[in-house]
């Protein structure tokens, strides 16, 4: 019996598992897919926003600015890229000029720190490729870019590595509240049992809400669409650009990623079913606004375009609370943005304040939040990779020529928590077949690894877990 | 009859009037081998085939026929070779299977080493 | 830090022919390839119809390679395999990797580009739908089928109609999969003509020209694709859409030179070939740095890789051994339907004929090509055909060459097909 099972191994889910391995207690992770970071925290714009944007007093405002203070140390120990590039809000009339100004006010009230107006003068000084129609913008020096996977599978693979458990492929189906516990079981008929639960499923929270029990709320899907530019433009911009909100809605943004390409998008549609299909006009959309904010976008450097569904609520605001209705349930729901900002400070708050009621929180005196970056070796000097190759020489095979990614990092992502046991899930750790090429060269390589250290026959090597197999068997 | 020449790049457009199974005239070659082309392709069309085979260990070896066979014994002759495995050293040229098709052999188009 | 004479990045049917040649005229040199064996791509290109032009034999892709490895072989020309270039840099540095001796660096007296070409990667094509497994680059899939022995998918729509696309129609018709279609945005295939007829029309593969895919279907696996037909504009027709279920999209959509080396050493680059600007003895814009083959321009050809290669091999030796003289310079440039001509600079200080290679914008019959300058016409040359899908050339002779008045434009006028 697990003392808590969390549902759902997104960026939330993730470090709240992480914070929880901080006591003795017995944690485990469900999630549904055969990795984490599957839904939201894979296709996100990875902003680490200032905290300007919620509204004053609300819940996405406090866990946003607490969350962004946090970000920077929180990543280090995980070993996580972080940049603070700073974000810019653009404006392009008069009009829009008057909303930044009430946006500086509502952000200074929020307990942003730095926030400034500044002229199209310095805009076009400090981002030369902006629009020459943009008037003037709000900068916000502590806005910040991180990538949400990678932060997800790190806090992860730190909680696994101080004793938590990753059930993958376990879609909850059926949660029955006993005595004393949750009996929570899955598609294939797997069960576990746990004290309490958090429910950390995003776009699937009023789900497993509704099968514990609780009909408190509902969540919905929204579409968003994104076309990712190659590090060869990554320069284009320094700061992530947004649009002034109107009424009409935020616009897109134009941002470079911390691993060096630039992100354009999202999109915003309402969607009924968890669709994550790109489409004509969401993508030329992305192009247009693009096109709007900057002057000559680089869209030549497409390298791929992708959609992702984020999690929206009736409430607009946060669900972090014990469950009403269901004792021993702990919702987090409705975590759209800044929902990867506030995710560390969101973590804190929900152990050391709810789960707190529910055991004797005793220190896990073993705890070490250290995580060694997934990327450690393209930071090493020559000589110390020489010493690393000489000690173990898959680390100087190239598989991935455009990444340069190694046969050893690859290895490695796979023997080293949260396990890779898939292409995409490689990728996500090593930025293999994330290149220009977009594996054309070292999928096939890739493949073969994997099946050699999972020691599984070729043909079950997939592209992102159950059903999305790779091969139909041999020729001949 | 108008054909495309398939023996070089160029492509060339060949007409061919044919009567009673007998080619009467050839118009549009460039050379010799359009001709020929043009001759067999509107009485027996054939092509060389291009494959592989699987040796003992698993890898790949590429073969060709010798010379082209009739085109319409193609999956014929691929079901044939399917069943083919062969044996490391393998070196270009080497025969494969002999008469795969006809008088046709089956040759190694790369080296296979122990 | 070993020295050599010349290095050779990359051992393919470039880099091989430059090196012999090289070798051939008195340098020292070394092949750095990255994969386990030379050869390149033609090694999974077990197609014939290699070396026409060269052997005046059909080869497949491993029997012309082989021709080449052999000469290497015979000759003391060093190949460094499994080893990987990082970083190039002006002063002629190349920093390796590899699993025996880590990562090191070398100095070189001439260097040659021979990196190949990459596909064209189906995310640059913003295609609508989902992003399932079973999506494949016409030549990873033919590297699964020829090297790897595994079918990656059993009913296939292939999207673009270059030759390796065509080629891979045919090949995994062959082995067994059941190909629906082949799309094509462009009113003419970008492949050679020869293989729409052997590698389609012999397995009756419909192709569809002036068609896209619209979308992407499927979640886990591709279960379909949606394509219809195109306007002038490229816009998708309403009311034409077709479709068809797959369990695999093959892409061949274009290839493109891979100069991330060239780039990072500074070597100035061509907008229309995205190779580097070359002299016509393939020298690019960083004296004693030569390119040829894919990683210069796309040739369709094996046999004009190696021919090239050839001239980049012998000039590099010959940088190498006695250095560099001083040169008189005029460019070239793309005229009336003309996309690009290489080389892009002539150096009438260098001796010998120029091969002026040029690819069309658009097919074209009863043409003639005229290389002009300024107002006066130099050469005129009459061509049946001509194709985008195949490279041409037309020669200035070594007279003409040392006469060269100013800037020349290779132009080309004929009846549109």
């Amino acid at each position: 019996m697990f003392d808590v099972a969390v549902i759902g191994g997104g960026v939330i889910g993730a470090t709240i598992l992480r914070e929880l391995t901080k006591y003795r207690l017995n944690v485990c992770l469900l999630e549904k897919e055969a990795d984490v970071a599957m839904g939201q925290s894979r296709a996100n714009s990875g902003i680490v926003h200032a905290g300007f944007d919620a509204p004053v007093g609300s819940l996405k405002a406090t866990f946003n600015v607490l969350g962004n203070a946090m970000m920077e140390d929180y990543a280090r120990e995980l070993g996580v890229k972080f940049k603070r590039n700073g974000s810019l809000v653009v404006a392009f009339s008069e009009e829009e000029l008057k909303t930044l100004k009430e946006l500086k006010a509502r952000g200074e009230l929020n307990g942003v720190k730095k926030l400034r107006i500044i002229s199209k003068e310095e805009l076009f000084e400090i981002e030369p490729s902006v629009s020459k129609n943009a008037v003037g913008a709000l900068l916000a020096p502590t806005g910040g870019i991180v990538c949400p996977y990678k932060l997800t599978v790190a806090a992860v693979g730190n909680a696994m590595d101080n004793g938590a458990t990753l059930l993958t492929e376990f879609e909850v189906v059926k949660i029955n509240k006993g005595e004393n516990a949750f009996t929570i079981t899955a598609k294939d008929g797997k069960s576990i049992t746990a004290k309490i639960m958090i429910n950390c499923a995003g776009i699937y929270s009023e789900e497993i809400a509704k099968a514990a029990g609780d009909n408190s709320f509902t969540v919905g899907g929204r579409k968003g669409e994104y076309i990712l530019l190659d590090r060869e433009c990554g320069d284009f911009v320094k700061h992530t650009l947004f649009f002034t909100p109107t009424e009409k809605g935020k616009g897109i943004l134009v941002s470079p990623t911390v691993d060096g390409n630039i992100i354009l998008g999202p999109t915003a549609e309402q969607v009924s079913d968890k669709n994550v299909e790109t489409s004509v006009d969401g993508l030329k959309d992305v192009q247009e606004k693009a096109a709007k904010m900057c002057d000559k976008v680089p869209f030549g450097g497409t390298i791929t375009s992708f959609a992702g569904t984020r999690a929206y609520c009736n409430i607009h605001d946060f669900i972090i609370e014990e469950s009403k209705t269901v004792e021993g349930l702990i919702n987090c729901a409705g975590i759209e943005s800044p929902g990867l900002t506030s995710a560390p400070a969101i973590a804190k708050f929900v152990v050391e304040d709810l789960v707190s009621k529910f055991f004797e929180m005793v220190d896990n005196l073993d705890f070490d939040g250290q995580r060694k970056p997934d990327d450690f070796f393209n930071n090493l000097s020559v000589e110390e990779k020489n010493n690393i190759i000489k000690e173990n020489p898959a680390y100087g095979k190239i598989i991935c020529r455009c990444e340069r990614i190694t046969e050893g990092e690859i290895v490695r992502a796979i023997k080293t928590n949260p396990p890779a046991t898939n292409v995409d899930a490689i990728k996500r750790r090593t930025r293999s077949g994330m290149g220009r090429c977009q594996g054309g060269f070292c999928q096939p390589q890739v493949v073969e690894i994997i099946a050699r250290e999972l020691n599984i026959p070729i043909e079950q090597v997939t592209k992102s877990g159950k059903g999305s197999y790779l091969l139909r068997g041999k020729t001949k | 009859m108008r054909l495309t020449c398939v023996e070089c790049p160029m492509g060339c457009e060949i007409e061919v009037e044919v009567s009673d199974g007998k080619v009467l005239s050839v118009k549009g070659n460039t050379c010799p081998r359009g001709k020929a082309y043009a001759e067999n392709e509107v009485i027996c069309p054939r092509r060389v085939l291009t494959t592989s085979v699987r040796s003992a260990d698993g890898k790949m070896v590429s073969v060709k026929t010798a010379f082209p066979i009739k085109k319409s014994e193609t999956f014929a002759v691929m079901e044939k070779i399917n069943k083919i495995t062969v044996t490391a050293p393998v070196k270009i040229g080497q025969v494969v299977c002999e008469n795969i098709s006809e008088d046709i052999n089956l040759i190694a188009t790369s080296n296979l080493n122990d | 830090m070993k020295n050599y004479d010349v290095i050779v990045i990359g051992g393919g049917p470039a880099g091989l022919a430059a090196a012999i040649r090289a070798y051939d005229l008195g340098a020292e040199v070394l092949i750095i390839e990255r994969e386990e064996i030379t050869g390149g791509i033609l090694n999974q290109c077990i197609h014939n119809g290699f070396g026409l032009a060269r052997f005046k034999e059909s080869l497949s892709g491993p029997e012309y390679a082989a021709r080449f490895i052999d000469e290497v072989c015979k000759r003391d020309i060093s190949v460094m395999t499994n080893t990987t270039v990082l970083s190039l840099s002006a002063d002629k540095k190349v920093t390796a990797i590899n699993q025996t001796d880590g990562i090191f660096t070398l100095q070189a007296k001439a260097i040659i580009l021979a990196m190949g070409c990459r596909e064209r990667s189906k995310g640059a094509l913003n295609i609508a739908g989902t992003r399932p497994a079973g999506l494949y680059s016409a030549g990873s899939a033919q590297k699964y089928v020829n090297i790897k022995g595994y079918l990656p998918g059993k009913e296939v729509v292939i999207l673009g109609s270059g030759d390796i696309g065509l080629i891979m129609a045919r090949r995994m018709t062959l082995e067994g999969a059941k190909v629906h279609a082949v799309c094509e945005i462009m009113p003419y295939s970008s492949g050679l003509k020869r293989n729409i007829v052997q590698c389609l029309d012999d397995f009756g593969i419909p192709l569809y020209l002036n068609h896209t895919v619209l979308k992407i279907e499927g979640n886990d696996r591709v279960t379909g694709v949606v394509i219809a037909q195109v306007d002038k504009d490229k816009k998708p027709i309403p009311g034409t859409e077709k479709h068809f279920d797959c369990d695999t999209v093959l892409f061949s959509v274009g290839l493109i030179p891979e100069n991330e080396l060239t780039k990072e050493a500074g070597i100035e680059l061509c907008g229309a070939t995205k190779g580097a600007l070359v002299y016509q003895n393939r020298e690019t814009t960083i004296d004693g740095i030569f390119a040829c083959g894919n990683v210069l321009h796309v040739h369709d050809l094996v046999d004009f890789v190696s021919e090239e290669a050839e001239i980049a091999g012998a000039a590099a030796a010959k940088y190498a051994l006695s250095g560099s003289k001083e040169r008189s310079v005029v460019n070239t440039f793309a005229g009336d339907n003309v996309s690009y001509v290489l080389p892009q600079k002539i150096d009438k200080n260098i001796e010998g004929n120029v091969k002026l290679f040029f690819r069309v914008k658009k097919a074209l019959e009863k043409c003639t090509v005229k290389v002009i300058c300024g107002e006066q016409v130099l050469l005129e040359k009459k061509k049946r055909v001509v194709r985008p899908g195949e490279m041409e050339n037309v020669i200035l002779p070594e007279s003409l060459v040392s006469e060269l008045g100013g800037d020349i434009s290779v132009v080309l006028e004929g009846k549109e097909i």
